[in-house]
């Protein structure tokens, strides 16, 4: 009797153990992901603390100057948004295109084969490696020289792949009926396509477009590489304005510099004036990438919610 | 005689109204071809944007290669192709970029897969419902800013840890590369446990089996390829990474294999050559095109180990 109580307890002792494990292995892992949440806590509180008191109007509106206390990013924000132009009048299309290319039209060959595996290694290419593409091609190859357009396209090509894969995921979970609706009333594919699958999908390519977005915006490495200037104190000419007039395309040609290449810039440098600018100045690109994330996240996520087919 | 009366008024048509018709379709055929074509090129352009990048980077190291031999390059100890005495050995922004690599993997390792885990097998929903989105704007964040993270903020706390330790230093850029890691490899081995089918697991549990005895007796060795697959997308984007270590490695060649010291890598290497004024087709502009050569090949290696893993895993079940 008491060897048998005895067991039952030295059993319910193991029990316990073995359930003490399951909390200690849940504790480590609410620990781990806590690192991360600290890390961005601390990333955070450093860039506010050193670069908040830097934001104001005039670090919006001020070039970069030798002087810290005077030097603002409007080069930078202005060059960038002009590059994100070029870069998302690249990108969509292509990757769109090609997006629905290998959904609705490619037949099944070695051709389709072998563009699908080349979207994926794509996706694993360093970015700096696009950076001595562009070098190659688009400065010297073209002589585009070390102009807007070829960071743009350089950017464009970039995040190719990521606006194909969220084409390709978008096309493919519209159900096969609304095809075969559209067909049977007669419409050829590219009728079903443009009055169907595209519109439906709008919502899964954005996301996507989004996310490509707001990471070539932060991406420096290709950038620097193509040989961008990290000190640029004049706009590219707006279209139509000066004299002799610019043409309207003229500011895709000018030098410019962007957001990270002037945060680069300025944490490069041995002053801690410059490193309270270099924080502004990320405090600026993180609100931006994170925003922009944030926005495609909640797309998703509105996505699953509502649609139900 | 309503037949008849139907011939008539078919034969009653104009003959314009059919051939009109048939016209339309002939020409909306020629479109919808046209279409096709169109988005076919489209699909194409990554097809050329890997053969460019191939072309550029062969042909360039080629003229690089001329001048210099591949026996240098991969043996000899120093790399100064910018100085009267000029070296051209890898060797040096090799080891920068192993160690910083290593460092990296062996902070994004444990913690990614630890992540992985509990939010397979033991987070609740809502906590998965708020980390997964939150995993993922924590690898939205720019790598320039993780560079100055790096710099000015872990390099001061580790400085009070390890004295004597320099300002640029390889363990500091890696930690943080570590860290914008982390969701890369915790989503993708998140991703291989989740596919292991749930009788697995309910197996284990019938047998008397913990959560924890399951996940770690069960489930991560069902999911072990696509968690390799996991840490070689880790290591892949790790050798590749560049800003972090621009800013926070010191951009000084440096044959080491020390954590502690100033090191360049091959992609800090490119950075620093690219914001000098170097001419167009100079051997100092080849360099960068060598260096580049052994990146991509790196990655590549990398990259198809990865795939031939995942694609393992995704036929296991």
């Amino acid at each position: 009797m008491s060897e048998q109580t005895t067991r039952l307890e030295s059993i319910r002792a193991l029990i316990a153990a073995h359930k003490r494990w399951d909390l200690v292995f849940a504790t480590v892992g609410v620990l781990a992901l806590m690192v991360g949440v600290l890390t961005f806590v601390a990333l955070f509180a450093q860039m506010m603390i050193d670069g908040g008191p830097r934001l104001s109007w005039d670090f919006f509106t001020n070039f970069p100057s030798r002087k810290p206390d005077q030097a603002g990013i409007l080069s930078a924000w202005v060059g960038s948004t002009l590059v994100m132009i070029v870069t998302a009048a690249t990108a969509v299309p292509l990757g769109v295109g090609a997006g629905v290319y290998l959904e609705e039209y490619a037949p099944k060959n070695w051709m389709t084969d072998l563009i699908e595996i080349n979207v994926t290694n794509l996706a694993g290419v360093p970015s700096i490696v696009y950076g001595l593409l562009a070098l190659g091609l688009f400065v010297y190859g073209f002589g585009f020289g070390q102009s807007i357009l070829t960071a743009g396209l350089t950017l464009g090509l970039l995040i190719l792949p990521v606006v194909i894969v969220a084409t390709r995921e978008a096309i493919r979970s519209i159900p096969a009926v609304i095809r075969e609706g559209a067909y049977a009333l007669g419409a050829t594919k590219w009728q079903t396509t443009s009055h169907h699958i595209l519109p439906y999908s709008t919502a899964g390519i954005m996301t996507g477009v989004i996310i490509g977005m707001a990471r070539a915006i932060g991406e420096t490495a290709p950038v620097i590489t193509i040989g961008a200037l990290t000190f640029i104190a004049f706009l590219p000419a707006a279209p139509l304005s000066g004299d002799p007039p610019a043409g309207l395309f003229d500011w895709v040609m000018s030098p410019f510099t962007v957001m990270p290449i002037q945060m680069f810039n300025w944490t490069s440098r041995p002053e801690a004036a410059f490193h309270q600018n270099a924080a502004a100045a990320g405090l600026v690109l993180v609100l931006m990438t994170l925003s922009m994330n944030a926005l495609a996240i909640y797309i998703r996520y509105r996505l699953r919610k509502t649609i139900k087919w | 005689m309503t037949s008849l009366s139907q011939a008539n008024r078919i034969e009653a048509l104009p003959d314009t109204f059919v051939s009109d018709r048939l016209a339309r379709r002939k020409l909306r055929h020629v479109q919808e071809r046209i279409i096709e074509f169109v988005l076919f090129l489209a699909a194409c352009v990554s097809v050329a944007t890997t053969l460019g990048i191939v072309v550029i980077l062969l042909t360039e190291s080629f003229v690089f290669f001329q001048q210099v031999s591949l026996w240098d390059f991969l043996t000899d100890n120093q790399w100064t192709p910018l100085f009267a005495d000029a070296h051209y050995g890898i060797l040096p922004l090799l080891s920068g970029t192993l160690v910083s690599s290593m460092v990296a993997l062996l902070v994004a390792i444990p913690l990614g897969t630890i992540i992985a885990i509990y939010l397979s097998e033991f987070a609740p929903f809502t906590v998965r419902e708020v980390a997964k989105p939150f995993l993922e704007l924590l690898s939205g964040i720019p790598t320039i800013v993780y560079g100055y993270f790096a710099l000015l903020f872990v390099t001061p706390l580790l400085q009070k840890l390890i004295p004597g330790l320099p300002g640029f230093n390889l363990l500091s850029a890696g930690i943080v590369m570590g860290i914008m890691i982390i969701p890369t490899v915790s989503s993708v081995s998140e991703d291989a446990m989740r596919a292991v089918p749930m009788a697995l697991r309910e197996g284990s549990y019938a047998m008397g089996a913990t959560r924890f005895q399951t996940a770690i007796r069960v489930v991560t060795p069902a999911a072990f390829s696509g968690i390799a697959a996991a840490y070689i997308l880790g290591i892949s984007r790790a050798v590749g990474e560049t800003m972090i270590l621009a800013v926070a490695a010191g951009m000084q060649p440096n044959l080491t294999w020390n954590p502690l010291e100033p090191a360049a890598t091959i992609t800090a290497y490119i950075v620093q050559v690219a914001l000098g004024d170097l001419p167009h087709g100079s051997i100092g502009y080849q360099t960068i095109f060598a260096a580049g050569l052994t990146l991509a090949l790196m990655t590549l290696f990398f990259n198809v180990l990865g795939h031939m893993l995942r694609r393992r895993y995704r036929q296991a079940y």
